[in-house]
Parts: structure tokens; sequence; C-alpha cells
């Protein structure tokens, strides 16, 4: 499909702009000003809603397509969430307005959704107290790591590593790194869980604290959980609760009950904001009461009066996160969410995200080998080494998938188990729509046995069959007008 | 009743049968008794309509009514209806991370567009798909500099917005470099300030432009400098005001950052917003974030990869050039829909049209008896205005008269309590602003 920029034709413009009604004829002095104008496109309206359009057809979507990404949460994206977020009353809110002075009463509605939403954060995790600042979950570890390292250093404590399970996300021993930290990573036991012994090896004074993920990437909660808490806080450590499976215990269990001190929650997965292709999500940080003083500043708060307010009087605060609130639309859809949900919806939505999950696992466990064979939480993780020794890999059982039209599940993660798929279908897909993803990873199965170098011709029927990745990063090309000039 | 659940009873009941346990609480033995949560006392449930309802009575709390002056680099910018049109399509906002290109080049390509765009606009070789929002970006910028010299100094100067050089503050106070600030200047960069403090330690320096105040600049020889001593300069830009400024490029910038909001996204009280950050093509590999790169398929066909993804924490863990995963596609995208919309000849005119109403608007007020409209540097759409009393009394009688009247510097700036920031986008009209002078002149003669 052509670039914006070649279907390009001078003169055209794709919105009207007013005419100038003031008088102004002079402008800057001639060395401010660019040399020549910007090479943005020219195109007219029709132009360019075509040209989207058409490329929004070349996407995979949770509206189109079973989308079962193992780790990810892709479960529906209420559509009333989106009406919600446009209300003008908030989205033409400008961010200053309540630091203006008494500027609070700007903003009380905001200031509402900010400190009730962390409520129900509270009161889900078990936690004393939330920041809705972090900008993605990502962000919300970084943050996480930042206020255990305020902790060791108001306490005095000389600490150096930071504990990961070597099934954890990439995003953990990134986040702690940079804090500061050393990674120490320990290995997951045949259960798939991270063993208390194998913990007891590496535990010294000098950690810090230990980050995971409960229930793990495997799928599995890990039964010995508050054991490990216990463990690490015989070190003066912090307990870090990555949230990003979530989706698998609400109302059966809180990280807060469990020992953890820091949680990160994303939004975007267990509280059904949309995933914008990558982004804006949102990863608000939950802390129990030993770190609640270090928190990012402003912090919302509740006034007598009932009315609500931004205080920045918090001396031992690690200081500002973000350049505002947070990601306040993202964080409105996921109140909206749970205001809708209620107790028994968010229940229920841990209930049948499990469900779903076990039963994926129970249906392909005789085609696909499994690493763990167990009752697993909100995803599963088969390995594709039966079909590796066909000559199939994930990666080609993946491109299957999509000529299914189907969104692949999330392959060759974790790191930990060989030709790894991890599917999770979440609570919002229907039976029919698992048994058609079941029977495809069946057909998948078979067709290995018979034909397994047809494999490597798919995917089929999408625009593009498979990308040469190594040109893509030995020529770079990520501008298009870089490349008309080397040209 | 939960409309994102299907399953029925029955399918429950089918779907334990084939599992082989006898109930769904059977699934969670592993949560121990004494896991179970201590407290889980919420609400119950409502409908859509009660949601709807309860949170249209909260948005009405907010003052969005009072005609906006107030900027800060945070503008009220018109968004064309074409522009919220098509991100509301779900086949963009309710995808993921293009993992699998095959079924993903609208996302994929859209961003490769962004970043060309984003590179048209700045005059850089590279950029990035998007970072969170412009002040984290600026904060990636400065992390990239450390890494790309080598050195362990940084120089901000003061003109950097207060709010992006405060949340840089918090990143780094445990991280082992020094970071020197100069004082706040009034109009433009204070040289001199910055030339004292070039030594061979230094690995950035950190420049605005318009600046917070802003003024307009020509950093060409403070980046000459810099480079002579051996430093990288980061330039932070307000975009929309590229539509006729010299560009960083054309300045001699190294690495280019800057708030995206302004490119057709909502105010949204703060979020989700959009970073950017573009460089030359030589640090490409120590650029931080996703980007996209093109390539062809088997068949030869032009197609688009997230590429050297040998930078990032999924592949390097604790070695990434940053913890990033997600960045803001979605608002990118948005961002790049609006300056195809936009495009060449209307972006320059709407710089234009941003200037000339700011131009305006400081006539109308240099009028008014006992304010002074600060003139000693060039600006672009947002100026600085001395008051001869509190510039919060000013704002708050002012919001009673029906408009944001600015941000008064004082928040930020020791001695400044009396200076109010005036933003004018293309939006206000000349009724608008003239209203706006008569009505701060009956606030400051009352």
């Amino acid at each position: 499909m052509k670039l914006m920029f070649e279907k390009s034709v001078a003169g055209r413009q794709g919105v009207k702009l007013p005419e100038s009604d003031v008088a102004i004829k002079t402008s800057l002095p001639a060395k401010y000003l660019r040399s020549r104008t910007a090479e943005l496109p020219e195109l007219s309206e029709l132009d360019v809603v075509r040209h989207f359009t058409q490329l929004s057809q070349r996407n995979f979507s949770v509206d189109a397509n079973f989308y079962p990404l193992g780790s990810c949460t892709m479960k529906y994206n209420p559509k009333f969430t989106e009406k919600v977020a446009a209300m003008p009353g908030f989205s033409d809110l400008h961010p200053l307005l309540p630091q203006l002075r008494s500027g609070e009463k700007y903003a009380q509605g905001a200031l509402e959704v900010l400190y009730e939403a962390e409520r129900w954060l509270c009161e889900i995790t078990g936690m004393k107290a939330f920041t809705m600042q972090p900008l993605a979950g990502a962000h919300g570890e970084l943050t996480g790591i930042m206020l255990m390292a305020a902790y060791h250093k108001a306490r005095g404590n000389k600490k150096k590593f930071v504990i990961i399970p070597d099934s954890a996300h990439g995003t953990n021993p990134a986040s702690a790194a940079t804090a500061g930290y050393e990674i120490i990573s320990v290995p997951s036991d045949n259960k798939g869980v991270m063993n208390l012994s194998k913990l007891k090896a590496v535990i010294s004074p000098e950690v810090a604290g230990l980050m995971i993920t409960c229930p793990d990437t495997h799928g599995v909660f890990n039964p010995q959980i508050d054991e490990i808490a216990k463990l690490i806080h015989s070190v003066d450590g912090i307990m870090y609760y990555d949230g990003a499976n979530l989706n698998a215990i609400m109302g059966r269990a809180r990280p807060g009950d469990l020992g953890f001190d820091v949680v990160h929650v994303n939004l975007h997965k267990t509280f059904a904001t949309p995933h914008g292709g990558g982004g804006p999500g949102a990863g608000p940080v939950g802390v129990g009461e030993k770190l609640e003083k270090f928190l990012p500043i402003s912090r919302v708060v509740k006034r007598k009066n009932g009315s609500f307010s931004l205080d920045y009087d918090y001396p031992d605060s690690i200081g500002y996160i973000a350049s505002f609130y947070g990601a306040f639309g993202v964080i409105l859809k996921a109140y909206a969410y749970m205001l809708m949900l209620g107790k028994d919806g968010l229940r229920a939505t841990s209930d049948h995200a499990v469900l779903n999950a076990n039963y994926i696992l129970s249906r392909l466990k005789d085609n696909y080998q499994l690493p763990f064979d167990r009752i697993c939480m909100h995803e599963c993780v088969f390995s594709a080494a039966k079909q590796m020794a066909r000559g199939v890999h994930a990666l080609d059982i993946a491109k299957f998938l999509i000529d299914k039209k189907m969104h692949p599940p999330t392959v060759y993660f974790p790191l930990t188990v060989k030709e790894a798929i991890m599917v999770e279908p979440t609570e919002t897909e229907s039976r029919e729509s698992m048994d058609v993803f079941v029977e495809a990873m069946i057909e998948a199965d078979e067709l290995s046995k018979k034909d397994p170098a047809q494999f490597k011709t798919f995917p089929l029927t999408m625009p593009i069959s498979r990308p040469d990745e190594t040109k893509a990063a030995r020529e770079v090309k990520v501008n298009y007008f870089a490349q008309e000039h080397d040209r | 009743m939960n409309p994102y659940i299907a399953n029925t009873a029955e399918d429950v009941e089918k779907m334990l049968k084939a599992i082989g346990v006898p109930t769904i609480d059977a699934l969670f033995a592993d949560i121990r008794p004494q896991h179970a949560p201590k407290s889980f006392d919420l609400p119950a449930g409502l409908s859509e309509f009660e949601v709807v309802s309860q949170l249209n009575r909260l948005a009405l709390k907010n003052s969005t009514g009072p005609i906006p002056f107030l900027g800060g680099g945070y503008y009220d910018h018109y968004v064309p209806a074409a522009c919220q049109a098509l991100i509301s399509r779900s086949e963009f906002y309710t995808a993921y991370t293009p993992y699998q290109p095959e079924c993903s080049q609208g996302t994929l390509q859209a961003l490769f567009e962004f970043q060309s765009n984003i590179c048209a606009l700045t005059g850089m070789d590279v950029a990035n798909a998007s970072l969170y929002e412009g002040g984290t970006a600026l904060y990636e910028a400065m992390m990239m500099a450390l890494r790309l010299t080598g050195r362990e100094k940084v120089v901000m100067d003061g003109g950097v917005s207060p709010i992006c050089r405060k949340l840089i503050k918090s990143y780094t106070h445990n991280l082992d470099f020094q970071f020197v600030e100069t004082d706040v200047v009034h109009g433009q960069v204070d040289r001199q300030a910055i030339l004292k403090l070039l030594d061979k330690k230094v690995a950035a320096v950190i420049l605005q432009n318009p600046n917070f105040f802003g003024a307009v600049d020509d950093h060409s020889d403070i980046i000459e400098q810099a480079h002579a001593a051996g430093a990288l300069v980061i330039e932070s830009v307000y975009p929309i005001s590229l539509g006729m400024l010299k560009t960083p490029a054309e300045m001699g910038a190294d690495i280019v950052t800057g708030e995206g909001q302004s490119l057709g996204l909502p105010l949204s009280f703060g979020g989700p917003y959009l970073g950017f950050l573009a460089t030359r093509k030589k640090n490409i590999r120590q650029m931080p974030g996703r980007i996209v790169g093109e390539t062809v398929d088997a068949e030869k066909r032009r197609c688009f990869v997230n590429t050297l993804q040998a930078r990032e924490q999924h592949i390097r863990r604790e070695k990434a050039t940053s913890n990033i995963c997600t960045n803001v596609a979605l608002c990118a995208i948005q961002a790049s829909i609006f300056m195809s919309l936009i495009g060449r000849e209307g972006f320059r005119k709407l710089a234009r049209l941003n200037f000339e109403k700011a131009e305006f608007a400081k006539e109308e007020i240099a009028k008014i008896k006992g304010v002074e409209v600060k003139r000693s540097s060039p600006t672009f759409n947002e100026f600085t205005v001395l008051l001869p009393k509190n510039a919060n009394d000013v704002i708050e009688a002012m919001m009673t008269r029906g408009f944001a009247a600015g941000f008064p510097l004082g928040r930020y700036y020791k001695g400044m309590d009396n200076y109010l920031l005036v933003a004018v986008t293309e939006k206000r009209t000349k009724d608008e602003i003239v209203a706006y002078a008569k009505a701060l002149g009956e606030v400051l003669k009352s």
C-alpha cells in the first residue's frame, strides 16, 4: 500500500482553517524562521480518510479477531467507556487548572475520578494507597523500584540486588537496572514457580527486594507466595507485585494480604482499557503502609468538607514521575468499567478468565506438550516441542493461525519454555470462539505431521507474507524522507 | 448479568466437564485458604446507563467553560472531526503492539508515517514510534545523551519547562551524575551562563524553543560551542511552532524531543499524551523505545516491522537502552492523522495564525494601563505579562468573567508573583481577545 507521502499532490489540504481576523502583517526576523516548509503530505480530507481506513483494515484487532495474546490480557474493550472519556467536561479539561491558586474547584469532577479510582484499586489489591501517575506497566515498575530505593535509603540500608524469576517479563530486570540495581535471576522449579529453596540460596542482606508476577508468567499461582514474602522481609527486602496477571485473582486473593509491599496494575489489561496498537496504557502503583510516605506527588486527597484537592506536602516523596496526574483518559475508562462491574462482576471476571484458559488447556493437551501439566490460572503455556521435532516451530504455528483469521498467542515467551506458545483467552471470549481456535491448533498439529514444509509459506492470505526482519535491522529505513535524500 | 462474559450456566458445566473439575472454585486450589482476601468490600455493579449518568455529572463539575488563554506547554488547538473519526476505528484502538507484522501492517505503516512526519517537522533523520509524554521523553533523551557520550554532567537551561525539570530531577537524584541548571532568564537563553559550564564532563545541554516563557530563540551559536566542547544538545520543541520556526536540525541539535499533545490530542486533564524523540541517524542504536522500519516480504513487497529490537527490554532485559515497553501508538497515529489533514501548507498557515493572534493579543493587552507585556525577545503563541498585582488574584477574577486567563509564573518561580503567562492559539477569535483585554482592564481597575 502506498505511503501517505506517495499519495501527496501539491495544492491539496484536508482541513479548512480560518482566515486570520487580526491585522498582523509583521513576522519574526528571518534568523528565527525555518528555511522551507515541512514536507508534510498534501491530501484532501477524503484522501486521508481513505488512507487511514484502508490502513486500519490491515490490522487484526480484538473487535474483529480472537486475540489470545498471552500475558497481554486482550479482553473486549467496552464501548461506553469511550463515550465517557469523550465527554467535553473531561476531554477539554486543562491539566494546569487545579494548579492555579484554589484551582481545584475548577476540576472537582476529574479529581473525584482519580480519588475514587484509587480507592477501588486499593480495595481490589489490598494496598493502602495508590499513585495513579505511572503511564504504562513498565513505568509503574520503574516507579515501584524508585519507591523501593527510597525506602532503603531512608532506612540506611545498603542494598545492591533485586531478585527476579527467570520467567519474568523483560521489563522487570530493565526497570530494576534503570533504577541502579543489579539483578539476580532465580530459576523456576518443575511446577513452574519460583522455588523457595533456590530463593534461600541467593538471599542476603544486600537484597533490596523481589519482583514477581503472581500468578507468574507460566500461568501458575505460587502456593508458597506468603513464605517467599516472609523470607524477603527477613532481610528487610521489599516485595514487588507485577500486576500483569491480576486478571486471574480478583476477589480470590489480594497482593496486600499476600505480603506484597508495592504493586503495579495494568489498567489496559485487567480493567479493559484499549491497548491502542501499543499504548497508551496506564500502570498505577499501590503501596502498603511501609512505602506510602514515598509516593510521588501530587496526591489527590479528600477534604473533610467532601471536596477534592491536590496535596504536595509529602517531604519524603520521590517527587514527580509524570508531567501530570497520569493517563487520565485511560484511568477514567477503567473507573467506568469498575463501576459497571462492581464487586461480583470483578470476581466473575477472574473466575471466567481462569475457566476459559483451563478449557483451552484441557482441549489441547493431547496435541501440544505441557511444560507444567496442572491446572492453570488465566493463561496456559504450551510447548511446540513435538511439532518442532517435525520441523514446525511455534512461529510457524503462529503464522498458520493468522491465515485462520486469529491473532496468534504469544510465542517464545516465557523464555524458560522451549518453543513456548502462551494462550490467554480472557473472560470475554465465548466457548464457540475458543472451539474454533482449538480446532485450528489441532489442525496445525495434524498438518505438522503430514506436510511440515508447507508451514514456511504461511501466512498466505495477508496483504504481506513474512517480512525480512534482518534486512530491516541491517539497512535501517525509519524515515521516508531520509530514504528519498539518500537515493 | 455481565455483558462482557459470554459463558452461560450450560457452557460452564460443559467446560468444567472437559477440564475434569467439579466447580470453578476447584480451579483456584493453589490459592490456599490463608491467601483469601481479608476484605473485598466494593459496591455492587451498575447498569451502563447509570454509570454514564454518574460520570456525566462529574464531567459537568469541571470548568471547561471559561475561554482558555492557558497553555504552559499544553494547548487548546482545534482537532478536526476526521481526526477523531479515524482514530475511533477499533481496528486501531483494540489491536496491540504489532508483534505479528503480517496482521499488523496498519499500525506499523501508520507508525512509520508518524516517524517520517516528525522528521519532516523537526528536520531530523530518524524518529522513534513515540514515548509516554513530553516530560518523560526529555528524560529518555538525557539518558540517551549520557550513553552516547559516556560523560557524566548535564546542563539544563532555566527556560526549559519547570514541569519537565522537576520530573527529571526525581528520576535522577539517585543516579551517579551531575545535574546543573542555569538561572531562569525571562527571555532568550543566557549564553554566558551556559558557556561557563561547558567542560569536558558535559554530556548534554538541554534547551527548549520556544522556552517556557514563550521566548523564541536561535540556538545555533550555543550548539556550535557545545559541540566544540564535545557535548550533545537536546532541544525540546513545541510541534505547532515548527510550522514557522527554525528547525532544531537547522540549528544543529543532536536530539529533539517534545510534547505532541498539540498535534490533535485532547487536553484530557493531562493524558494520555504523546512524547516524541528524533535524532541523527548515527545515534539510532542508542535511541529508546519502539522503532518501525521498512523492509520487504518474501515476495519483495514493501512492508514494515518493529526493528532494532536488540535495544529493547524483551531481548536485552537489564542491559536494554530503556525499560520502556509499550509506547503510545494510538496517540502517535492520531498525531499523524492530524499532520496529514493539516498538511504542508496548512501547517505553515496554522503556525502563522497562532503567531498573529498572539501578537494581536499582545497589542491589546499592552493598551491596559499598568500592564507591561514583556518584549525582550520575540515569541510564538505564548508570552509573559507583568501585572500591577498578584497574578493569582487576577486569574480568579477573570475566571468569574469567563476566561482562563493564563498561568501564574509565581507557581514555579520565586519573585514572579505578578507575572502571567498567556497563550493564544488559532482558536481564539479577535472578539475573544478584545473581550479578554477588556475584562483584564476591568479586573485590574477594581
